[in-house]
């Protein structure tokens, strides 16, 4: 997993509550095994304004330029700021992937939905949980005459920018650990096998219905 | 000290606390599917790992199959990237001797409907799968769970989740649910009142006299839609119901065993005085038959009421979505639910394709046709074997007399990832859960109802009171 310990980039207003991941990316682009290949159809309901499917190129889409992500003050954005409950819905994980895809590294929001939270842990996007009314002065900045420049800084904890004062957040202090050094889940887990074999041997005692039924 | 049903199966699971703080959750079984499972197989080959425990897993395909032309097996798939992750699930499966029902088993099905069909779901178990819909296991007692890709990998390769515990949240069902409501309305009802993240960070836990006089079917409903409130995992209470459904299933113990599991299966329930972090009542006997209007879950109304007005909105964000939501849904404001024309009608998905559902929908349509504004309307049962089961009871031709398509078990128009899909603009009926834009289809309109009220439609041909039909 790729670490994350400073990003400074533009910020990209997506002024919506409750947006899920099926708004993220479109289930007709799920269709993938791999992981990568998503970033081009991000938001892709909003980006054009006709449907997609997988393989087609942009140059073969019509693009609705009234979308945020269109206008090209906000090309190359690296963070993302939004609404309340962000990425509610479905657990795919190819809702981080293809933000990460598409450049963006943070997502600057007043609550996530779960299981999204979860999967930008795995992946190297940091979700940074503010509160709303900072929230709300972002959205003006960000919407106003010029670009907002954002710099989040997970060293720090804190999410700076010329135009206001610093603000603090807070991420439990193993998460910020494990996205600063890009550490891998299954290998920190895996430290743990024989106490996990032990376990599971005294389970299958408790309950043996659990184990080899099929 | 006393402790929450949830509580009871998290401590029964917990193996260690990780040097990140998280706790290492033992997991009893993992089901997989084609579409969030390729790339996490694909990361364990790279890492040269192999799957702690081949036996904890039970893989079908669902998401993408086709529901017609389902005689040609894989050859039926038309859809070329589709295909290749159907014929990457078999060849994962095959080499690593993971027991799969595949497109031309009659056990295959949505992974939700055919777990606790088989028995393979089974009280006290903690579940896993790829898929946010898993809290549906969770009538019986399991703790079951969605989870991303990349934890589908960590439970392959390590048997355990990596997480924290969540909060306790109790809905309190009283009354009971009248003739005609069912248990789809119940949990819309709930949903519109703790709204879509109302709870978040929570399991939630379904009681009360409505909820043990549903059964494991109206159960499975309840908890398949908890995560459309925010909660990762719902919960029911282990009583009659749950044992009578579970004993004799292929998978469930037998014999001696069986009295074993079932004396230990008893005492999950949670404890009289155990402590919850939430608390919602709901009177159940005061519910209609609820209808969603807009593009989220929470967006919903009794079928006696009319859609929103967004100037009565207390604040500007519900305002707006509010707006955005029934320009999109092409509603004006304070549109009464019954004035609402359908194009389409979709019966299925894994809140409602299970017999119970289709004969509630039966019961209803018997001895009627299809209203002619509806251009189509599409039966898919939940799996291959209520599929058997509905036409040994004679529903199918009930449906296929109506006028209406009876097609093969798969996701289908839930998701719409296989061939059939709304047209941008069409109004559809839907027994699903998720009302987003363009769920079911580009530019498709969902209203989210219970097998009852969208077989009314679909007769009607608009939203009706199925409470004077029955
Ligand atoms: S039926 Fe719908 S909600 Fe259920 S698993 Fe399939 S796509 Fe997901």
């Amino acid at each position: 997993m790729q670490s994350f310990e400073q990003v400074t980039g533009t910020v990209a207003p997506l002024d919506r509550a409750n947006v899920d991941t099926d708004q993220i990316i479109p289930k007709q682009f799920l269709k993938s095994i791999r992981r990568t290949g998503f970033g081009d159809n991000l938001f892709d309901g909003w980006r054009y304004l006709d449907e997609g499917d997988m393989g087609m190129t942009q140059n073969e889409r019509r693009i609705n330029h009234e979308f945020v992500l269109n206008e090209p003050r906000y090309q190359g954005a690296q963070v993302l700021l939004a609404r309340d409950n962000f990425g509610c819905g479905s657990s795919r994980e190819h809702a981080v992937w293809a933000l990460l895809e598409y450049g963006f590294r943070a997502v600057l929001a007043p609550s996530f939905a779960d299981i999204f939270f979860n999967n930008c842990f795995k992946n190297g996007l940091l979700p940074v949980v503010l509160p709303a009314q900072e929230i709300d002065r972002l959205f003006e900045l960000a919407t106003g005459p010029q670009p907002l420049e954002l710099t989040v800084d997970l060293h720090k904890n804190e999410v700076r920018h010329a135009q206001g004062k610093s603000l603090g957040f807070s991420l439990d202090s193993h998460r910020r650990e494990k996205m600063l050094q890009g550490l891998d889940d299954i290998s920190l887990s895996l430290v743990h096998a024989d106490e996990i074999k032990a376990f599971e041997a005294k389970h299958r005692q408790r309950q043996p219905w659990n184990f080899g039924q099929h | 000290m006393s402790k929450t049903l949830y509580d009871k199966i998290w401590d029964a699971h917990s193996v260690t606390t990780r040097s990140d703080g998280q706790t290492l959750l033992y997991i009893d079984k993992q089901l997989l599917h084609e579409v969030t499972s390729p790339q996490a197989f694909e990361g364990l080959a790279l890492a040269g790992r192999k799957p702690w425990r081949i036996d904890a897993n039970l893989a079908t395909p669902d998401h993408n199959v086709p529901t017609q032309g389902r005689e040609q097996g894989i050859a039926g798939i038309t859809d070329l990237v589709a295909k290749e992750q159907v014929v990457t699930l078999d060849n994962n499966c095959r080499e690593h001797g993971i027991t799969q029902f595949d497109i031309n088993d009659v056990r295959q099905g949505i992974v939700h409907v055919v777990g606790p069909e088989q028995g393979a779901t089974l009280p006290g178990m903690t579940i896993v799968c790829g898929d946010s819909h898993t809290s549906t296991h969770g009538a019986f007692a399991a703790l079951a769970q969605g989870i991303g890709t990349s934890e589908v990998e960590h439970v392959l390769a390590t048997q355990c989740l990596a997480q924290s515990k969540a909060l306790n949240f109790r809905v309190e069902a009283t009354g009971s649910l009248s003739a005609g409501v069912s248990a789809k309305d119940l949990i819309l009802g709930i949903i519109g009142k703790t709204g879509t993240a109302g709870a978040t960070g929570h399991t939630m836990e379904y009681r009360g006299s409505a909820i043990r006089e549903l059964s494991m079917e109206g159960r499975m409903t309840m908890c398949n839609m908890s995560i459309e409130a925010g909660a990762r995992a719902g919960l029911v209470a282990v009583d009659d119901t749950t044992l009578e459904y579970v004993h004799g299933r292929p998978m469930a113990p037998v014999g001696a065993q069986w009295d074993e599991a079932e004396k230990a299966w008893r005492d999950l329930v949670s404890d009289s005085d155990a402590h919850f972090d939430t608390l919602l009542e709901i009177d159940a006997s005061q519910l209609a038959p609820q209808v969603s209007w807009g593009t989220s879950p929470e967006m919903v109304v009794g079928i006696d009421s009319s859609t929103p007005n967004p100037a009565n909105a207390t604040n500007d964000n519900d305002a707006d979505g509010w707006q955005r939501a029934l320009e999109y849904m092409g509603l004006a404001a304070d549109q009464p639910i019954t004035d609402i024309a359908l194009d389409r009608v979709f019966i299925g998905s894994c809140t409602n394709a299970r017999i119970e559902d289709l004969r509630a929908a039966a019961a209803v349509v018997a001895g009627k046709k299809k209203a002619k504004n509806v251009k189509q309307v599409l039966i898919v049962p939940g799996s291959g074997l209520v599929k058997a089961q509905a036409e040994a009871e004679g529903l199918a031709q009930i449906f296929v007399d109506a006028g209406f398509e009876w097609r093969a078990a798969g996701c289908s128009m839930c998701l719409a990832m296989n061939p059939d899909r709304l047209q941008a603009g069409e109004h559809c009926a839907a027994t699903s859960n998720r009302n987003f834009e363009g769920r079911q289809g580009y530019g498709g309109r969902t209203h989210l109802v219970s097998p009852a009220m969208a077989a009314a439609a679909a007769i009607a041909g608009r939203f009706v009171d199925v409470r004077d039909w029955v």
